[in-house]
């Protein structure tokens, strides 16, 4: 996995150099940290020392691993694509079409609009983006209600203790059963469909920012204390960065159940667009190249989706290393 | 000055300081030398208002301490865990003076100042795990004097630094006290550190219920250098003295 930053992997590999980088690195270590500074020490040696220390070359056999690595995984998908593509050939059934069509189709469907709309059809434009307007309104007031209300109970021990067993009772119960509920309050349509997503998708963001918050360091909390840190000071300079890992851990699970969810509840009827009532409609119609289409467009949502959160954690969290406490 | 009157401390029932009493005045460095279990972090955590359920009366410049005191600053033995490892260097140092209400750029400024002071002048834009044990206390250090406290405490701030770092960041506690002046509360278990840096060394009884079991005054010269101070008659004899008091014999 790559690090998110030239120094921190600059500095993590002269770690492992610091003993033996002779003479080069001890007169800059002098240079430095003034006269005062041993440059003994050896276990200790890595005072000062910089990235730029580190030979390039050794950087070199990770990326190539990592480029190595990316092709392999590519590859895998791609031999399985190939003998999906041959099987369905061979055996053309209508229930299984070859991935080449399913592509063409999707194409067609969605993404063969004009320049100035980005490609994307009127379909892409009636079905796609209203559903991903509600998944990311679900998913955004889950994420911000579940990391406020699991700080509150996180730092609380009473706040926690009285509501663990409620928050271990909702996330066993299977979001798509909350539906129904959802259906009768709000009657079919978009609050009924983002209330299902909030509601399914907050529990793991608040349990896992809770259990975050409560975790933050004993010792830390006492420097914050000692530093007279306000509040909204601790908050943003203490819980909030040592829970981030947590947090996220959260937000991941909470994202594929917000897909889950806006698909879900887009089966039902009485909605008029959107992912989930392609598939239906589509299914009505028997047209189950557009069904595959569909399946298609949801899993290269999912990753795709899923791929910038990730790519947003490591920006975040890898700044702070979480560390081994 | 600081005052402490038949302080007591416990653990539910688990009574680690008893009857303690000791007054420390301004501009000295105190050391509080003990075996492991005697209770020394116990009373640096008590004096810095951090466990405030305490019998017996504590007072700084006159004021019971409830609560952590306005200009007391803490050092703690565990830096990895004591720092920030998502802020930078730079923004661990300027932490404090936020509550100054200095505008950023001063708070900036202030905090290089006092990098410079404790010999880290390149690492300000660094995170703390990037740098070295030492390094990293410096920082903790820097950050505990940004404020200009008037009661410092150090909690065996050096007890995981190798022996040759140690040696430099004692002489740089010496050369921070010589010229600010603040009174410190320096806690140990090693005998020698505290004869080397202490006006005055405080030995506390195995617990439960510590007590004070020697004060000694420690009259070296005041400026002392690793080698030669080391080598003193005086400071042998004095070592020897706390020695055997810890060792309760």
């Amino acid at each position: 996995m790559k690090r998110p930053r030239g120094a921190a992997s600059g500095s993590a590999g002269s770690d492992g150099l610091a003993g033996s980088a002779g003479p080069a690195e001890h007169v800059g270590l002098s240079e430095r940290s003034g006269s005062s500074e041993p440059s003994g020490s050896p276990g200790r040696t890595s005072e000062a020392v910089r990235p730029s220390f580190v030979p390039s070359l050794l950087r070199r056999p990770l990326a190539s691993a990592s480029v190595r690595h990316a092709l392999l995984r590519w590859t895998v998908l791609a031999l399985a694509v190939a003998v999906w593509q041959l099987a369905a050939r061979a055996h053309g059934s209508v229930y299984f079409p070859p991935p080449a069509e399913i592509a063409r189709h999707v194409r067609d469907l969605w993404f063969s609009g004009p320049v100035r709309h980005v490609f994307l059809t009127e379909a892409a434009v009636a079905d796609v983006l209203p559903s991903l307007g509600r998944m990311a309104a679900g998913f955004a007031l889950a994420a911000v209600a579940g990391i406020a209300l699991g700080v509150a109970v996180g730092r609380s021990r009473r706040a926690y203790a009285l509501c663990n067993p409620v928050l271990q009772f909702a996330r066993a119960v299977p979001p798509p059963a909350l539906v129904p509920l959802f259906v009768v309050i709000f009657d079919f349509g978009t609050p009924m469909q983002i209330a299902s997503i909030v509601f399914s998708a907050v529990w793991p963001v608040l349990i896992n920012t809770a259990e975050g918050a409560r975790d933050t360091d004993p010792l830390r909390l006492e420097v914050a204390a000692v530093l007279h840190l306000t509040p909204a000071e601790r908050l943003r300079f203490l819980i909030l960065p040592s829970a981030l890992p947590r947090i996220f851990a959260g937000l991941r699970l909470s994202l594929s159940l917000s897909l889950i969810l806006m698909v879900f509840s887009e089966l039902l009827p009485g909605t008029a667009n959107g992912i989930g009532f392609t598939l239906t409609d589509a299914q009505s119609r028997s047209d189950l190249l557009t069904v595959w289409a569909a399946l298609v467009l949801l899993g290269a949502l999912g990753y795709l989706l899923n791929t910038g959160l990730l790519t947003v954690e490591k920006r975040l969290v890898g700044r702070g290393r979480t560390t081994t406490v | 000055m600081l005052r402490l009157d038949t302080v007591g401390q416990h653990y539910g029932d688990h009574q680690v300081l008893h009857d303690l009493t000791l007054t420390v005045p301004d501009g000295q460095l105190l050391c509080v030398v003990g075996p492991s279990g005697c209770g020394k972090s116990t009373l640096l955590r008590t004096v810095a208002g951090l466990l405030p359920a305490y019998d017996g009366t504590i007072t700084l410049d006159g004021t019971p301490v409830r609560g952590v005191p306005d200009n007391l600053a803490v050092v703690f033995q565990d830096y990895a865990r004591s720092l920030y490892p998502w802020l930078t260097v730079r923004e661990n140092v300027a932490l404090p003076l936020r509550r100054r209400g200095l505008p950023r750029a001063e708070r900036r400024a202030e905090a290089d100042r006092i990098l410079a002071r404790v010999g880290l002048t390149d690492t300000a834009r660094r995170h703390p795990w990037q740098l070295s044990g030492g390094m990293q206390q410096r920082v903790a250090i820097a950050r505990a004097l940004v404020c200009r406290p008037s009661l410092l405490l150090m909690d065996e701030p050096f007890g995981s630094l190798d022996a040759q770092t140690r040696e430099d960041l004692e002489d740089l506690l010496l050369e921070v006290h010589r010229t600010d002046g603040a009174t410190i509360v320096f806690v140990t278990h090693d005998i020698d550190e505290s004869v080397y840096l202490g006006d005055r060394v405080v030995v506390l009884s195995p617990g439960p219920g510590s007590k004070v079991v020697l004060d000694l005054p420690v009259e070296l010269p005041g400026t002392r250098d690793q080698i030669t101070t080391r080598g003193l008659a005086e400071f042998v004899a004095l070592r020897s003295e706390v020695g055997r008091a810890v060792r309760n014999r």
